[in-house]
């Protein structure tokens, strides 16, 4: 005789799991919370519709200008002008020369995880900015195009790499400057490190641009990407040493103590010991510099430089296409938000590789 | 080193600031026409660079201070917006706002006859936006003195606060008494003395409007570029300072019984703002500094009109230069000495 009935397994209560339970807790929580919701459902409704419209639906995108028939947003006019926002006025049958230059970049980034040998290594990072000059200035038996010609995300990519590579030997430098026990060192570096930073970029820019040709004896010219560099470049400099003093100041005391037991000089005490710790630390904190700086590099607009921003308004001169800011200004928005999201989610990703510090 | 200057027929020193600047200013806080000197541009400059700066500022630290909340609330609408707005603003170059908002969207508006208005008072066209100005009159000082009593009252009361708090341990609701003294008072005095103040409503006359306070749109693109650029970063300061305060402590004050706005009031920011204010006032820092690039839109500040104009004119780079870095050098050492005072006094006292 059973004394136990079997009884069937209910189905949990709809309000513990599923979509309802998810939206009562996330969404309507509390009146506040209730109210939180509704009033951003009405701003998405507000804002999302005319925008997809307006980019996608509503928008034209093949045929020729004259077959603009919509309201929406006209991106006929950025494939167009597609050359001139990536490559500026550089020679058209010569585009390939860029190309090829961002094709060895890949391979080398492909290949450099691959490779142990450090002299290899070594071999191809300072050999790469030689190559891309060659390839992009000319020289060599290839035609040589002038600076004045480069323009579009080709220049800005050049003006922001440059300040990055250039910038970090003299960034470690004025580091280590500003933490040296040599009074005059030290002082030097402090005033250089707080006077560019305490000035805008753009003064630096009109420096460079303005009142570095007027010390140079007349019919000197010098160029004025070159002038654009080094402004760029000594301005990089001071916000890098201030990231990588942070990292120097993170190592533990001991760490000097013991490379001085050694008996290291201060070259290979900070070469080999020190620096290789601090700079491992700062990195996430240098790809944030590197975004900042990739975003500033559109003030060479300013100076009179066409880089990929100054393309919307140069593009926009040609009478048969008057009247497209719009989509140059969302198109380059697009290039920029593109390039710094994807830095700043690999500056996230390295953070939680080096983080040892688990809780 | 100066030859090459001398060569081009360049004069050097100060001699320029006081000759006539003969250009005339969009935009002025101070009497200025084109007879005025160089020197007289330089304050014009200054002025409408600390105008700017300080309107920046304010906008940027409220809606960092929303946004950076709104990222932490427990409703996933508005932390997935907020998290929208931060990745999105923070990751397009300021510049590039500024010019949008400038050639796109503020040059979208309509003419002055088809403006935008609000409560007839208020009106928005692509010549910038008219607000109401208020005309004082010479009762009005009674006002401004109730003000100053009531800010001082509050002083004391704050102290009596605080000292029969440590006495008896009873709290005094001080921030509604405060605020009441403090709006109450003057509204009070400038209804008793016959409203001595009124407003000035800008008027549509012929093509443009006349009269009321114009924000013309070069500062308003401006304004609006600079505090939702520099807003993303301080959402971001804020969050991670509010982040910072560990758990136990709120626990702990909840185990103690203390209601929920005493916990956020007395142990969560406390000792979040000791986390959020350094790189706050890097940002505020930040903030000053990228006004210079009102040059691209023509908002007449320092560098359009000093390092623009001016430098076009009479041709002294160095001096005009070197007077610009050093307003931005004042500027930057003024705002972070305030401001580290400041973060002292939020610093854990060890003892």
């Amino acid at each position: 005789m059973a004394i136990y009935e079997k009884l069937e397994a209910r189905a949990a209560p709809s309000n513990t799991k599923g979509v309802i339970h998810w939206a009562k807790e996330n969404l309507f929580n509390s009146i506040l919370s209730t109210v939180l919701t509704l009033v951003s459902f009405y701003f998405i409704y507000l804002v999302m519709p005319p925008l997809l419209d307006w980019m996608i639906f509503d928008a034209t995108w093949s045929g020729t200008k004259d077959e603009i028939t919509k309201d929406g947003a006209r991106w006929i006019f950025i494939f167009e002008k597609f050359n001139q926002f990536i490559y500026g006025f550089y020679p058209e049958e010569l585009y390939w020369r860029p190309n090829l230059a961002l094709f060895i970049f890949l391979v080398y980034i492909i290949a450099f995880k691959k490779i142990d040998n450090i002299k290899v290594k070594a071999f191809m990072i300072l050999s790469f900015p030689v190559i891309t000059y060659i390839l992009v200035a000319g020289g060599f038996g290839l035609e040589v195009v002038e600076t004045d010609k480069w323009g579009g995300l080709l220049l800005t990519i050049i003006v922001a790499s440059v300040g990055i590579i250039a910038s970090f030997p003299i960034g470690i430098i004025f580091a280590l400057g500003r933490q040296s026990h040599m009074p005059i060192i030290k002082t030097i570096s402090v005033i250089y490190i707080e006077f560019i930073r305490g000035v805008p970029l753009i003064t630096i820019l009109f420096m460079a641009s303005v009142i570095l040709p007027l010390f140079f004896p007349e019919g000197m010219d010098f160029d004025k990407l070159l002038r654009a560099l080094i402004g760029i470049t000594l301005f990089q400099a001071a916000y890098i040493a201030e990231v990588i003093r942070g990292g120097l100041q993170a190592i533990p005391k001991g760490q000097y103590e013991a490379a001085d037991a050694l008996g290291l000089t201060y070259w290979k005490k900070m070469g080999l010991v020190i620096l290789p710790q601090a700079l491992k630390i700062s990195i996430p904190n240098i790809v944030g510099s590197f975004i900042s700086l990739f975003k500033d590099t559109t003030l060479i607009l300013i100076i009179g430089l066409f880089d990929v921003l100054a393309m919307v308004t140069l593009t926009n001169s040609d009478t048969n296409w008057l009247g497209f800011e719009t989509e140059g200004y969302v198109f380059v928005t697009m290039i920029y938000w593109v390039i710094c999201f994807s830095m700043s989610k690999y500056a996230k990703s390295i953070e939680n590789r080096f983080n040892t510090n688990h809780r | 080193m100066f030859i090459n200057i001398e060569k081009r027929g360049i004069n050097t020193g100060f001699d320029f600031l006081g000759s006539e600047a003969g250009f005339g200013i969009l935009q002025s806080l101070i009497a200025y026409d084109e007879a005025d000197s160089h020197g007289k541009v330089f304050i014009v400059g200054l002025l409408n660079t600390i105008l700017v700066s300080v309107i920046g500022i304010i906008f940027a630290s409220l809606i960092g201070l929303l946004v950076g909340v709104g990222r932490l609330s427990k409703n996933w609408m508005v932390s997935k917006l907020s998290m929208v707005y931060v990745e999105t603003f923070r990751n397009i170059p300021i510049l590039l706002q500024i010019l949008f908002w400038y050639n796109v969207v503020l040059a979208a508006l309509p003419s002055p006859k088809q403006s935008i208005s609000f409560f007839d008072s208020i009106f928005f066209n692509n010549r910038g936006l008219y607000i109401p100005k208020p005309i004082l009159e010479s009762g009005f000082i009674a006002v401004i003195i109730a003000f100053i009593l009531g800010i001082i009252a509050v002083v004391y009361l704050s102290n009596w606060a605080k000292k029969r708090h440590d006495e008896t341990g009873e709290e005094f609701p001080l921030l509604g008494t405060s605020l009441a003294i403090l709006i109450g008072a003057p509204v009070l005095v400038y209804f008793l003395s016959g409203t001595p103040a009124t407003l000035e409503y800008a008027q549509l006359k012929g093509f443009n409007f006349r009269g009321g306070w114009t924000l013309i749109p070069e500062l308003l693109a401006l304004s609006f570029a600079l505090s939702i650029y520099t807003a993303t970063y301080i959402a971001e300061a804020v969050r991670a300072g509010i982040e910072a305060v560990p758990k136990g402590q709120k626990e702990a004050a909840h185990a103690l019984g203390l209601k929920d706005y005493i916990i956020l009031k007395k142990v969560v920011l406390p000792q979040a703002l000791r986390v959020i204010i350094p790189p706050v006032i890097n940002q505020y820092l930040n903030l000053v500094k990228n006004s210079s690039l009102a040059t691209a839109i023509g908002y007449p500040e320092l560098v359009t009109i000093f390092s623009g104009t001016s430098l076009n004119q009479v041709g002294q780079a160095i001096e005009i230069i070197l007077m610009t870095m050093a307003v931005y050098l004042t500027l930057s050492i003024l705002i972070s000495v305030l401001m580290n005072y400041a973060n002292k006094k939020m610093q854990i006292k060890e003892r």
